[in-house]
């Protein structure tokens, strides 16, 4: 499909965003859930951008920045696999393959990215000892922008080579056994980001809760609403009833008031 | 005359520290963005050379989880607020207490936005969008960004009216509840995703006998594993990630690594879509 004019630059707008988004990791624009379903609406089919962000999402779940760690880039992967699939045709499960070496090309350009905002952290500081507000504001600034156009430019191309026919051909020439494979596949990559996010946690003595949500789901019906509340209902209820909480409020009270005391930090929680 | 902060500054310290990560870099990180949220507090506090140090004093390394920046932001604005109405306050002291204060937030704010929060609103979301419902993204843009803009407005606010009382708070055991509320909420969660947002399924046939009342019966292994837990495969495969990542074997290649299983298997005819 040839993209319009206007297409292509709300691409190059939307990608340059999203890359941005990446960096700062506020809004969230960055995240397949958002960054699919904008690129599908620009190319007029949101609805299959909302699912490729649905399932690129699950597989992204982990995927965050930690102290000092860069994660994989989701806002290159989400908008160029949404261009390939919505304009370039492919199905979803070939789109989400085609995400995950863009994720770690992504990930290396973010990394060299903020690398050379050093050169911007410098310059803050010259700018500082001038005393000049308006340069530190514009160093900031321009290293953002360096951000945004990490994923702004990759999509910019893609979109515009998107309808010509050798990428066109370079696509559909992915074997029936591959993209058979990649749906299969599309079944369980997403244990990775979970894998992601208990390892996060580092919470190894809270695990039964985890073997607790796997059973619970096995054996009913209930939504992901369904099984949060029930998650927040345990999460209370072991902080209301951990001693570990209650001793450690009572001890200003001294040894003979521990139990009164404890009793009252009881009260005022179910208050 | 003394110099009081305006809740104008307040508001442009908020917006500002939106943009914390804007010039993240490898040599002192968030140094720049915290010092551009700081921007409207030390105008309104300094001015000439006394500006210029203050500006200098927070372009020190700087790194933290971001949203829990705002309660540090509050509290170097107190502390800043002091010393420019003549309190002895070294400069020491508010690097002290920004770098003290940000490990501890990050142990705090790391496992309860990305670790709880952000992965259950995207998951219940992402649940939605798998059948193409708009819903799903709004559902994640609007939970996600309420609960960060509060925590970075009231944050700013409650490190600015405790000031170093803060301090106390965070060795107390209310954060340590909320981290630990979160985490097992978090877990909980992820157990329910490994079990019902995966699909696997293993066709290969065990047995096929005609039975008593003359019924066709075909036994898979996926039929059989179904049989003792459904979702074994997944939870296994969950725990071989865990400890791939334990090795600090990077997710993308992993991901590549299953990938690689699922197109092998579907040759093979070992595996097959539901």
């Amino acid at each position: 499909m040839e993209l319009s004019t206007i297409q292509v630059l709300l691409i190059f707008i939307f990608g340059t965003i999203a890359g941005m988004g990446s960096c700062l990791d506020e809004m969230q624009t960055h995240r397949p859930l958002i960054a699919c379903t904008i690129t599908g609406l620009i190319l007029g089919d949101m609805t299959t951008g909302i699912i490729i962000g649905g399932t690129l999402e699950m597989i992204a779940l982990g995927w965050m920045n930690i102290g000092a760690a860069i994660a994989p880039d989701a806002a290159l992967a989400s908008v160029i696999s949404t261009i390939l699939v919505v304009a370039g045709h492919q199905d979803v499960a070939s789109g989400i393959a085609i995400a995950m070496p863009l994720a770690a090309a992504g990930q290396v350009l973010a990394i060299i990215c903020k690398t050379v905002s050093v050169v911007f952290a410098h310059k803050a500081d010259s700018y500082a000892e001038e005393g000049n507000l308006w340069g530190i504001d514009i160093c900031h600034y321009g290293a953002l922008l360096l951000q945004g156009l990490r994923v702004g430019v990759p999509a910019l191309l893609v979109a515009m080579t998107i309808g010509t026919g050798a990428v066109q051909g370079m696509l559909d020439a992915i074997p029936q056994v591959i993209t058979g494979g990649l749906q299969v596949a599309g079944g369980f990559i997403v244990v990775v980001g979970y894998a992601m996010v208990i390892n996060m946690m580092g919470a190894k003595y809270l695990m039964s809760f985890f073997f607790l949500g796997f059973v619970v789901a096995a054996f009913t019906t209930f939504n992901l609403i369904g099984l949060g509340v029930i998650g927040l209902v345990l999460a209370i209820t072991y902080i209301q009833l951990n001693p570990k909480y209650q001793a450690v409020a009572a001890a200003p009270a001294g040894g003979n008031a521990a139990a009164s005391g404890a009793d009252d930090d009881l009260d005022d929680e179910l208050d | 005359m003394e110099k009081k902060l305006t809740s104008q500054d307040f508001f442009w310290a908020f917006i500002r520290s939106n943009f914390l990560q804007a010039s993240w870099n490898m040599e002192r990180m968030q140094n720049l963005g915290f010092c551009f949220g700081m921007v409207p507090v030390l105008r309104r506090l300094y001015e000439g050379e006394e500006l210029k140090q203050a500006i200098k004093r927070h372009l020190e390394f700087y790194n933290t989880q971001p949203f829990v920046t705002a309660p540090i932001i509050g509290i170097t604005a107190a502390l800043e607020e002091k010393r420019a109405n003549g309190a002895d306050i070294p400069d020491g002291t508010i690097n002290g207490i920004k770098v003290g204060m940000m490990g501890p937030l990050a142990g705090v704010g790391d496992p309860i936005f990305w670790g709880t929060l952000r992965p259950i609103t995207a998951a219940l979301g992402a649940s939605f969008a798998l059948s193409g419902s708009i819903l799903g993204p709004i559902l994640f843009f609007v939970l996600f960004n309420a609960v960060r803009l509060w925590v970075r407005w009231y944050g700013i606010k409650y490190g600015y009216t405790k000031g170093t009382d803060i301090v106390q708070d965070i060795a107390g055991n209310k954060l340590q509840k909320l981290t630990e509320g979160a985490s097992i909420l978090g877990l909980f969660v992820m157990g329910a995703l490994v079990n019902k947002w995966t699909s696997v399924n293993i066709p290969v046939v065990v047995s096929e006998i005609t039975n008593a009342k003359g019924e066709h019966v075909v036994t898979t292994v996926q039929g059989i594993l179904d049989q003792l837990m459904p979702g074994l495969v997944p939870l296994l495969m969950t725990f071989a990630c865990m400890a791939l990542l334990r090795r600090k074997v990077n997710a993308i290649w992993i991901i590549f690594g299953l990938f690689a299983v699922g197109i092998i298997c579907y040759a093979l005819g070992i595996m097959n879509v539901k």
